[in-house]
């Protein structure tokens, strides 16, 4: 959608190269609102990691069934897999297996929603913030879709970034509470597979949510009219 | 005032004649009217503007605010479609056009130039010139290239690495008039480009507009009530309460600006 030709060859494109350029700078310019925005994700996506890191750990510890390692679990007050044998009869472990998942997913939606409104809401104030850049560009011959391409790398640029701080700063703080809890158990079982896919999982995770959050202000931004340009309050 | 009257009326028929010929006409507006809808009030920004516009000419359009001098000039530059009538760049009616067509058009046929100078913060005095020539397809060495001599004939080749917040108001309406310039448009729009500049500045871009008009041939259209604007316009039209009220003529001005002048000492 970036270049459409007319009769006569009359082009206007933006190449992807001065996008990028563009986007960035803009976010270099603006660090400290980028700061805020991009805090937003990392403490979500942090949020999102430790708890996934924290089942591969436990995961992996409890798949280990060793008995001074149960010992540890079950002081944790984590059902142990030879536990798990002797209650399996009732079906008790694993409805409170269950419910403890579901609380953990109910949690997780509510803090990526949150998370996701407070990208759009720093999103649509700088867009607000902006409407003369904005509406110069318009009037320089940008299209809605330059607009919107801006808005979106910027916003995915702040999501990557806040993805990868936020989970480091996740996996962290997990392995930390972990190795005090299990001690050197948690590296002679360290579940480095399901880390590596809870990681890939969150940085997916985390790019999606700051374009999603990014979509409105974007859309609004280019809906914008070329005259905002010529407004000369502010 | 009669014969202020008589006489544009007969410097028009004279100018007429001559433009039949020569003069090409690059902005037409026919009957433009535009109202504005708030709430239950219609209000008549536009009330039927009738006015052609030639290539190479330096126009001012002057009145007072509320007068639909903004309302007229932003349909002049293609930003704002009527309510009623035409108006058309280059031969072309502005109203068919789809957003694409608009924005090529605003990219290649026209440059803006602003009160508040809006250039993009976070690029340099050069990329902020070459931006519309990367919408325009350009190369980079050809943006470059063109960018820097356009910004040497405003006088500030040797800023092209600054930041506009790093240049004075002055220099920063130099840039926009470069950036202005880029694609070599049809018409420049100067929206009142002396309002945020004191008084020796503003001179000199309006003398840089001036000669800008003169070297390039563009044709400059500017919205003003800065008297200085009124010596170097080929024409000023005179809009009040949605209408033309009058169109001078240079040599009628001239007299004129000398009586004012001589009104303020």
């Amino acid at each position: 959608m970036t270049e459409h030709a007319l009769a006569g060859g009359r082009t206007i494109s933006l190449p992807m190269s001065r996008a990028l350029e563009i986007s960035l700078r803009s976010l270099k310019i603006r660090f400290g609102r980028s700061l805020i925005t991009t805090s937003g994700i990392i403490l979500a996506i942090a949020f999102l990691m430790s708890v996934w890191s924290n089942n591969a750990f436990i995961g992996n510890l409890r798949a280990a069934n060793k008995s001074d390692i149960n010992l540890l679990l079950q002081k944790h007050g984590i059902e142990t897999m030879a536990a798990e044998g002797e209650a399996a009869a009732s079906g008790d472990a694993m409805a409170r297996l269950e419910e403890e998942r579901s609380k953990q997913t109910w949690l997780i939606s509510l803090s990526l929603l949150v998370c996701v409104v407070g990208i759009a809401n720093a999103m649509l104030m700088s867009v607000t913030e902006r409407f003369r850049e904005i509406g110069t560009m318009k009037c320089l011959g940008a299209l809605d879709s330059f607009i919107i391409k801006l808005f979106l790398l910027e916003s995915t640029f702040q999501g990557a970034a806040g993805t990868v701080v936020g989970i480091v700063l996740g996996l962290l703080m997990t392995l930390a509470l972990v190795f005090i809890d299990y001690g050197m158990y948690v590296f002679d079982y360290f579940p480095t597979a399901a880390l590596a896919k809870s990681a890939l999982a969150a940085t997916v995770c985390g790019t999606l949510l700051s374009l999603v959050g990014a979509m409105l202000p974007a859309y609004k931004a280019a809906k914008m009219e070329p005259v905002e340009a010529m407004r000369s309050d502010t | 005032m009669t014969e202020t009257t008589e006489a544009t009326a007969a410097a028009t028929a004279q100018e007429r004649n001559g433009a039949e010929e020569e003069k090409r006409t690059v902005v037409r507006t026919q009957g433009v009217k535009k109202v504005y809808v708030m709430g239950e009030i219609e209000v008549h920004a536009l009330r039927g503007v009738d006015l052609e516009i030639y290539a190479g000419e330096y126009l001012s359009i002057m009145g007072p605010s509320g007068s639909g001098k903004s309302t007229f000039f932003n349909m002049v530059g293609g930003l704002d479609k009527p309510t009623e009538g035409k108006v058309y760049i280059d031969e072309v009616d502005v109203a068919q056009l789809d957003a694409y067509e608009l924005a090529w058009l605003r990219c290649r046929k026209i440059g803006y130039i602003f009160q508040s100078f809006n250039l993009i913060p976070v690029m340099t005095a050069l990329e902020n010139v070459t931006l519309p020539m990367v919408f325009a397809g350009l190369t980079s060495d050809e943006s470059r290239d063109k960018g820097m001599d356009l910004l040497g004939k405003v006088g500030l080749g040797e800023r092209h690495s600054h930041k506009p917040f790093e240049l004075s108001g002055g220099q920063q309406q130099r840039v926009a008039v470069a950036r202005a310039l880029a694609n070599d448009p049809a018409v420049v729009l100067a929206d009142e480009p002396t309002a945020n500049l004191d008084l020796r500045t503003g001179t000199e871009i309006i003398e840089l507009l001036r000669s800008m008009n003169e070297s390039f041939g563009v044709t400059v259209i500017s919205a003003t009530h800065d008297h200085k604007m009124l010596s170097v316009s080929d024409r000023v039209v005179r809009v009040s309460d949605g209408q033309v009220e009058r169109i001078q003529l240079r040599e009628d001005l001239e007299i004129e600006t000398v009586a004012v002048a001589g009104e303020e000492t």
